[in-house]
């Protein structure tokens, strides 16, 4: 045996790999952690604040509350908690993340610095104008890139998400018909294939919701919409390219058919990403969209939001734009614009002037690539999805003919007699090391898995992704489906029973849980 | 360019596995007359990060950072200081880029966060359960009448002339277009109406704010029960979470709903988002709530997990049939808050708030010195309105001018009206020598 002077064994002696159970539970860099509640010692706290001086009361008659339950912890055991815990989590920062119609690419930290300069993180919403000059300049100078981008008339930097920025464009829509005096218009036409935001959206503003079918080749039908425009449709919602990663082909005959029936045509730009820079909407007949900045433009989803969704209008929408605005006067002065007045706009869809932060992190974003880097982005993402694509459909079965644009789908029918599930496939796929594709979605294919590289993703990447995809599809041919039901194995957990989370709901700690799982021990 | 890493080697190689010979082949079905030949005119070319760097850098320098001179505006947002803890913790990768956390073998980071998120709301607002957050508390607000609506099957939500502006705007643009009735009452800078009176058969809920949009605390608790007896829901809007650590929480006053901004907690000002809307709700309402929720339970090997639970409310199972359209939320703000209040834990709640109560009673007692002004509320938290000899926004851009930004005139609010009123908020993060300042510059320009 080799060993150094002080007894220290310096090699290898027993290679034996199997995984011990541990006394704590923790496994080398996986370490348990208990939640915030049960490390709590009365009295113990995590800042410095000095005690208030004595004044007298102004509360009124609203008695002082006693006391809330919250933990105390000091700082290193807070600093510890929440690094342990996002050690439980994969990110775009540890690997490919294909999430599909997602758009996980990477987040630039230059960006990061740049929405917490004080200028920016700093600054009330609330301030005088004259003090927050650069801010309005750099809503006026994002609106125009997104103008510009998409070649539309108007920009609403309003909406918090996607979702939000359908709503507003729904409403815009709405504004428009009810100025004309057109309120027979109770139905919005949405494709089978949509994501679960548009059909809601449609419905929480009163419409009620007519799915159009797909063809073979994963496209809207367009007889099928044909059939169904008439004077009872206020307007389409179709995302393009569509969930299924193609580019509606009929785009301009579908928005000539929608206008012709006196509708307009709301696209979900969710998919942006795949075009900007080769194709601009205006040009394909669109009257309104709304822009992920969390998608396209690289803002950092951080778990599950802010997002930022800004809605481009065409000039025939463009009077129904929400408050508030940016405008700048003739001698330079930037002003926003509050109130909606008598107007058409109408507003406002959340307090104060929209998403600031990722406002600042999307210029940057934009800026760095400019004109010409974005549309490399979008060749790259391109590329990237077709080039999974070629590699991946002789052992899977790709549901439509390419190419695709920023993403590829697949169905489960290569799994077809092997008991293995698309959920199965990707819970093995984490056991490898990368985040699943999208599951399930879009509805219009049976057990989707639905890839979205981006374009941030190296050749060398892919290739390890199609390589374990590869390994994983044939094994499920061989017929080894208790491999894939008991993944994943390598994970801080393992599945998780989500109906038994659903049927009987635990949705915050509470002393009494605690106490009755003491109990049943 | 930076951010792309295939070479030109890996483009051809890989346009030769797909069998095309170049990448506008796979363009192919774009409507031809619609490509673009080239980069789009208009917008600037690539840009190193130092040019980047500099040209923001430049635009932020035009704006006044609220934290470089005394500054006293509040109205829904709040400067607070945020512990240098918060901001290394949400920068972190694994936190900050992570999406949604639909696998939740590899989320148990963001899902456990949530999880304790949800807790901390609940026990803040004293209600049983709340979800994993909304964009904003405006957004929150409008939320919660339309739930009302729907648990009440009722149609017409009862607005008090105290909650915030913008939060009664987001949510008359929601009723306009959703279809449902408001009655929006007008602004009450000296308290006293009677919501009561405006509640009748068809009403699904009151909505009142506390501390209101100028400053003043209340005992909603007998409008909650007043509106149990009519079969109308309390819908309690905080715009200032802070106040949660001194006054007695909306669930002791019989709110069924609560809707708040969390911006206090964690998140900058950021000129007004992003922020985090918090929802809660009492027990038996859980399966009419908007939004994402985390639940627990247990993986294979029997060890507590969490999952995001109850989906059968939400828009990408039931689509047109979902409770609210919302998909992503406020998840990095929700974390910000949750390390916060995790610093702060109950001893540093409970201090947090009384000292910004001390502070606006400090300041209230220096302003109410100044020849002229007059202190409107009887009763605050760590916000109030005074009455001014002069419009309050000419005298707001005065004193900017001088490097005091000097609070919120009622009239930027309410587009119009109430001129003589400036809403005026204190934090920890003001200083004895910042409310001099204030109050000798306020004297001056009276
Ligand atoms: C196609 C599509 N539409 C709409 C949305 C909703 O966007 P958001 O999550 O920003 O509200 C998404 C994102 O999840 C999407 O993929």
């Amino acid at each position: 045996m080799s060993m150094n002077n002080q007894g220290r064994p310096t090699g290898i002696q027993n290679s034996d790999s199997a995984v011990p159970e541990t006394v704590t539970g923790n496994r080398g860099l996986q370490i348990e952690e208990p939640l915030i509640f049960e490390q709590d010692s009365a009295g113990r706290c995590g800042v410095d604040l000095p005690e208030a001086p004595a004044v007298a009361s102004r509360l009124g008659a609203v008695k002082p509350r006693g006391r809330i339950g919250l933990p105390g912890l000091a700082e290193p055991q807070v600093v510890r908690h929440y690094t342990r815990l996002s050690q439980k989590n994969y990110a775009i920062d540890s690997g490919l993340y294909p999430l599909g119609s997602c758009t996980m690419k990477h987040n630039p930290r230059l960006n990061e610095k740049m929405a917490r300069l004080p200028g920016f993180a700093d600054v009330h919403p609330l301030q005088p104008e004259s003090t927050v000059q650069g801010a309005l300049e750099l809503m006026a100078e994002l609106g125009r890139w997104l103008a510009t981008l998409t070649g539309m008339a108007a920009v609403t930097l309003a909406p918090a998400a996607g979702a939000h920025g359908e709503m507003c464009g729904i409403m815009a829509i709405r504004s428009a018909h009810d100025a004309k005096g057109d309120t027979g218009r109770t139905k919005i036409l949405v494709p089978e294939s949509a994501h679960g935001t548009n059909p809601a959206t449609a419905a929480a503003c009163g419409y009620a919701v007519e799915a159009i079918p797909a063809t073979e080749d994963g496209r809207v039908d367009l007889e099928a919409l044909k059939a169904k425009l008439g004077p009872d449709v206020a307007g389409l919602m179709l995302t393009n390219p569509n969930t299924c990663g193609l580019f509606e082909r009929d785009i301009v005959t579908i928005a000539e058919a929608v206008h012709a029936a006196g509708a307009y045509f709301y696209c979900d730009g969710a998919n942006f990403n795949a075009i900007v820079g080769r194709v601009r909407p205006a040009d394909l007949g669109i009257d309104v969209m709304h822009i992920n900045l969390h998608k396209t433009f690289s803002t950092p989803h951080g778990g599950g939001g802010p997002g930022s969704g800004p809605v481009v209008f065409s000039e025939s929408l463009a009077p129904y734009v929400p408050v508030p605005y940016v405008v700048q006067d003739k001698d330079g002065a930037f002003r926003l614009v509050e109130q909606a007045g008598d107007g058409p706009a109408f507003g406002r869809m959340k307090a104060f002037h929209g998403q600031m932060g990722m406002f600042v992190r999307a210029l940057a974003y934009m800026m760095s690539h400019g004109a010409d880097g974005l549309r490399q982005v979008a060749n790259d993402a391109v590329l990237n999805a077709n080039y999974l694509l070629a590699r991946l459909q002789d052992v899977m079965t790709p549901s439509f003919e390419g190419p695709c644009m920023h993403e590829c789908l697949f169905d489960d029918h290569f799994l077809k007699g092997t008991g293995v599930t698309t959920l199965d496939i990707a819970k093995a796929l984490i056991d490898e090391g990368f985040h699943p594709m999208t599951m399930y979605f879009p509805l219009v294919v049976h057990g989707a898995l639905l890839i979205e590289p981006t374009e941030t993703e190296s050749k060398a990447s892919l290739d390890q992704f199609v390589t374990a995809l590869r390994a994983l599809a044939e094994r499920a041919k061989s017929g080894d489906v208790a491999y894939f039901q008991g993944a994943p194995r390598l994970t801080p957990r393992r599945r998780l029973d989500e109906t038994a989370a659903a049927r009987k709901p635990v949705l915050r700690w509470s002393p009494a849980v605690e106490e009755e799982k003491v109990a049943a021990e | 360019m930076r951010y792309l890493p295939l070479t030109e080697a890996d483009r051809r190689s890989m346009l030769e596995a797909i069998g095309v010979s170049s990448v506008d082949e796979l363009f192919r079905d774009v409507p031809e007359a619609a490509r673009l030949s080239g980069p789009i005119e208009g917008l600037s070319n690539h840009m190193g990060e130092l040019e980047v760097d500099r040209a923001l850098s430049a635009m932020a320098g035009k704006n006044l950072p609220a934290g470089s001179v005394p500054s006293f505006l509040g109205a829904g947002a709040y400067r607070h200081h945020i512990p240098a803890t918060v901001d290394h913790l949400v920068q972190r990768g694994e936190f900050l880029t992570a999406y949604t956390p639909y696998q939740p073998e590899v989320s148990q980071g963001t899902l456990q966060v949530l999880f304790e998120f949800q807790t901390q709301v609940s026990l803040l607002t004293g209600m049983d359960v709340a979800n994993a957050s909304m964009y904003d508390g405006a957004t929150a607000c409008a939320e919660a009448v339309m739930m009302a609506n729907r648990v009440t099957r009722r149609k017409k939500a009862v607005l008090s002339g105290g909650l915030h502006p913008h939060y009664r705007d987001t949510t008359t643009t929601d009723a306009r277009f959703i279809g449902f009735e408001t009655v929006a009452m007008p602004p009450a800078p000296n308290g006293g109406e009677d919501l009561l009176a405006e509640v009748d058969g068809d009403t699904s809920c009151v909505v009142v704010q506390n501390p209101d949009v100028f400053g003043h605390v209340r005992d909603y608790t007998e409008l909650g029960k007043a509106c149990q007896a009519k079969g109308a829901l309390l819908i309690v809007v905080v715009t200032e979470a802070v106040s949660l650590g001194l006054l007695t929480p909306p669930g002791e006053m019989g709110a069924d709903i609560v809707a708040a901004e969390g911006q206090s907690l964690g998140n900058a000002l950021n000129f007004g988002g992003p922020y985090v809307g918090l929802f809660a709700v009492k027990e038996k309402l859980v399966r009419q709530m908007p939004g994402r929720l985390c639940g627990q339970t247990l993986d294979a090997d029997g060890r507590r997990g969490f999952v995001l639970t109850l989906s059968t409310r939400e828009q990408h199972i039931r689509r047109e049939k979902a409770t609210s359209n919302i998909c992503t939320n406020a998840g990095l703000c929700a974390l910000a808050f949750s390390i916060h209040l995790s610093l702060l834990g109950e001893e540093g709640f409970a201090r947090l708030a009384r000292l910004n109560h001390a502070k606006a009673v400090q300041l209230a007692d220096k302003l109410a010195a100044v020849k002229g002004v007059e202190i409107v509320n009887g009763s605050f938290f760590n916000e109030f309105t005074v009455k001014l000899p002069k419009p309050a926004a000419h005298v707001v851009e005065e004193l900017a001018r001088r490097g005091i930004l000097a609070g919120v005139p009622a009239s930027r609010l309410f587009g119009g009206g109430l001129d003589d009123l400036l809403i005026v908020a204190a934090t920890e993060t003001n200083t004895e020598s910042d409310m001099d300042a204030f109050a000798t510059a306020l004297a001056e320009v009276l």
